[in-house]
């Protein structure tokens, strides 16, 4: 294949063009799995669209989850322009969780707009602490941070139900949870909306944190494109050598945007507590934190990829609890999977018909251009 | 003698224990010394459990099972390279979609298949490994101390444990006493010198990688065929980052690797007996506290308190031969 000239690729074949059939083959895939379980992808599919489309408790149930991977998937986004894996955003977000309920909880005496405020401060603070470690083992010790955000989520999955069985479990209730918080700090829902408007569902998990969702991928553009500190960290991301040269710090920017990212992961907490539980429910990030990572790679790290990444991950999700109630062969685990492949075909294998495609689009233009 | 026999049956468990974690170690040095990472072991032991579980129960022979495991093993290693040897791909993005690919795939096949959530069925006598006793080991039981060294550390354990050891200086012989070995490492530190001198570059990653998975493969099947009679979801349950992380800290060496295997092992035996027991001045240690031990000490061996680990010099970049 004989290389193009970069600069006469346009934009929408390497940006849209490429992704679309990266994403088209990795579906193929996995209606290959859903075939060797067992059941008809076809089938798959059209449930899919109508669980997550079909009726509108479907398709707020897809925001809601749209809601949670454009948190976890911004975090994994900015560590990554630092050439940082962020796999650790499962335990930042439970961490997060604990951080948004204590803030909640102990603050309670405040108007409640100021404590959402602390509490997503709370959510922040407390995520970015957990990304804190690695981060500084990263930059001082060279310990990869796959491994070591690995080991975190590990040890916040044992803390988190160590706290919930032992120091704040609702002592009156059987399971590993903690007490409501008072019903007024709860996010408006949803449901609420609809009814000031007269529309009558009977429960959404969707809340306001997903105008959060909207405020945190612009601050992130923002950050990342915009500021003096994005462009260091995108430096040294890029060429570590080159950015020390140019007297930018590894160190500190390695540090800082492992916090941004873990702070970005703790906000799935306020989604979950104020808008979602109401509570710390045991394991309640669920694997939205991994799938942050297929919504970055497939998003390309930027936050207008990202959005419709998230949307598509929520069709996926909430369409494939309507698979798994209606296929009996195929378990939520099923849609896991899918999100490898998704990885696969959209990160590591982003490569594999780039090229194709790309000269294809430039000999087909320059025909025109010169026709 | 009560202390005694504690101590023997810590130190047999730290062998048992540390086993997949040895095949781990072995499989990521092969493939990092050539140039390639691999944080992909976790899924690759996840999967080989799954299709060696899967193989013994339908073929009835737990070495059949264990051949399908390799097969799948060396197939996953293949993908890996194929996305980040041949077509230049991120190595970690490859690693976390395959594990992630693989935690999915298998709970989600064995509950389509097995109708159970993310079990296999139970396997019999005849489709697992049994534990192997060494000659002489009951008629040497009442000697004093070659007894208990002989009979109840040594003795008794499924036939993994002996291969994974044995596998350590074969390792080592391989890596640092061959050809072979030569060239591998070379391809690691600086593959444009190696291709200089004639030799392939990408054939050299994709033998490391077979090699890698075929030993990752033993340490998936110790874990369903062996210590388990079955599969379940998640079973590797991080060791294949605890073994990722005892290879860095034994700096890519076969040797100082298998001691932090047993280091590992050794906590992990440590904290199963420590469960329920009441220690002095502190009371009884929460369950899910001890559990997170090992994790932790992973973190702690990782930020290198013996001194700063210094990978291969090619890792983690795509070779690109020039024109």
């Amino acid at each position: 294949m004989a290389p193009v000239d970069k600069s006469k690729i346009p934009w929408w074949v390497s940006n849209l063009i490429v992704p679309l059939v990266n994403l088209t083959l990795a579906l193929l895939v996995s209606g290959l799995f859903i075939f060797i379980a067992g059941e008809n992808p076809y089938e798959a599919v059209r449930l899919i669209i109508y669980g997550s489309f079909g009726y509108i408790e479907g398709f707020a149930y897809t925001l809601y989850y749209t809601t949670n991977f454009v948190f976890t998937g911004l975090a994994f986004a900015v560590a990554f322009h630092c050439r940082l894996f962020n796999i650790g955003g499962e335990g930042q977000a439970y961490i997060g969780g604990l951080g948004v309920f204590l803030v909640a909880i102990n603050f309670s005496f405040l108007p409640v707009p100021i404590i959402w405020l602390l509490s997503i401060a709370g959510a922040v603070v407390f995520g970015a602490a957990w990304a804190f470690i690695p981060a500084y083992l990263q930059a001082t010790r060279g310990s990869h941070v796959v491994i070591t955000t690995i080991m975190f989520n590990f040890i916040a999955a044992s803390l988190m139900v160590f706290l919930l069985v032992d120091v704040i479990r609702d002592t009156a209730q059987m399971g590993p949870h903690t007490v409501a918080l008072p019903k007024e700090q709860w996010f408006p829902s949803f449901k609420d909306f609809a009814a000031l408007l007269g529309i009558k569902i009977r429960y959404s998990p969707l809340n306001i944190s997903f105008l959060l969702a909207i405020a945190a991928s612009v601050f992130v553009w923002f950050l990342v494109w915009k500021t003096r500190w994005g462009y260091e960290m995108r430096a040294v991301g890029h060429n570590t050598q080159a950015a020390i040269y140019a007297g930018i710090s590894p160190y500190k920017n390695i540090i800082i945007a492992m916090c941004i990212s873990g702070g970005l992961a703790g906000l799935l907490g306020v989604n979950e507590i104020l808008g979602v539980h109401h509570k710390i429910v045991a394991g309640f990030p669920a694997g939205y934190g991994f799938t942050g990572i297929a919504v970055a790679l497939m998003g390309r790290n930027h936050p207008i990829g990202i959005f419709p990444a998230a949307f598509l991950f929520g069709i996926l999700y909430q369409g494939g609890s309507e698979v798994t109630f209606d296929m009996p062969n195929i378990t939520r685990y099923m849609f896991v999977a899918v999100q490898g492949v998704i990885i696969l075909f959209s990160g590591a294998l982003e490569n594999l018909f780039r090229p194709q495609i790309e000269s294809f689009f430039v000999n087909r233009l320059n025909i025109k251009a010169s026709a | 003698m009560e202390f005694l026999s504690d101590i023997a049956s810590l130190i047999n468990s730290t062998l048992r224990i540390s086993t997949p974690l040895v095949f781990a170690a072995m499989a990521g040095i092969f493939a990092e010394r050539s140039g390639v990472i691999d944080f992909s072991l976790e899924g690759k032991m996840l999967m080989a459990a799954f299709v060696a579980a899967v193989g013994s129960y339908f073929l009835g022979n737990p070495w059949l099972g264990l051949l399908l495991a390799i097969i799948a093993c060396v197939s996953l290693s293949m993908l890996h390279g194929f996305a980040s040897v041949t077509y230049k791909g991120d190595q970690v993005v490859s690693c976390v979609a395959i594990n992630i690919l693989i935690i999915g795939l298998t709970t989600a096949l064995a509950a389509a298949w097995f109708g159970q959530a993310g079990l296999t069925p139970t396997l019999n006598e005849d489709q697992r490994f049994l534990e192997v006793n060494l000659p002489f080991a009951e008629s040497l039981r009442n000697v004093p101390i070659i007894g208990t060294i002989y009979s109840d550390i040594l003795s008794g354990h499924y036939i993994f444990v002996y291969l994974a050891y044995l596998s350590v200086p074969l390792v080592f012989w391989v890596v640092f006493k061959t050809s072979f070995g030569l060239r591998l490492r070379a391809v690691g530190e600086n593959p444009s010198a190696v291709d200089t001198a004639g030799i392939n570059v990408f054939a050299m990653r994709y033998k490391a990688l077979a090699i890698n998975g075929v030993l990752i493969a033993f340490a998936g099947a110790h874990l369903s065929t062996a210590v388990n009679a079955n599969f379940f979801r998640e079973m590797s349950a991080g060791r294949g980052y605890l073994a990722l992380a005892a290879m860095i800290f034994g700096k890519w060496h076969p040797k100082t690797a298998l001691v932090a295997c047993l280091l590992f092992g050794f906590t992990d035996a440590l904290q199963i007996r420590l469960q329920g027991v009441e220690l002095p001045a502190i009371g009884e240690i929460p369950v899910q506290l001890i559990q997170a031990i090992p994790y932790v000490l992973t973190v702690v061996l990782l930020a290198g308190f013996v001194g700063k680990a210094i990978a291969p010099n090619a890792i983690g970049q795509p070779y690109i031969k020039e024109r």
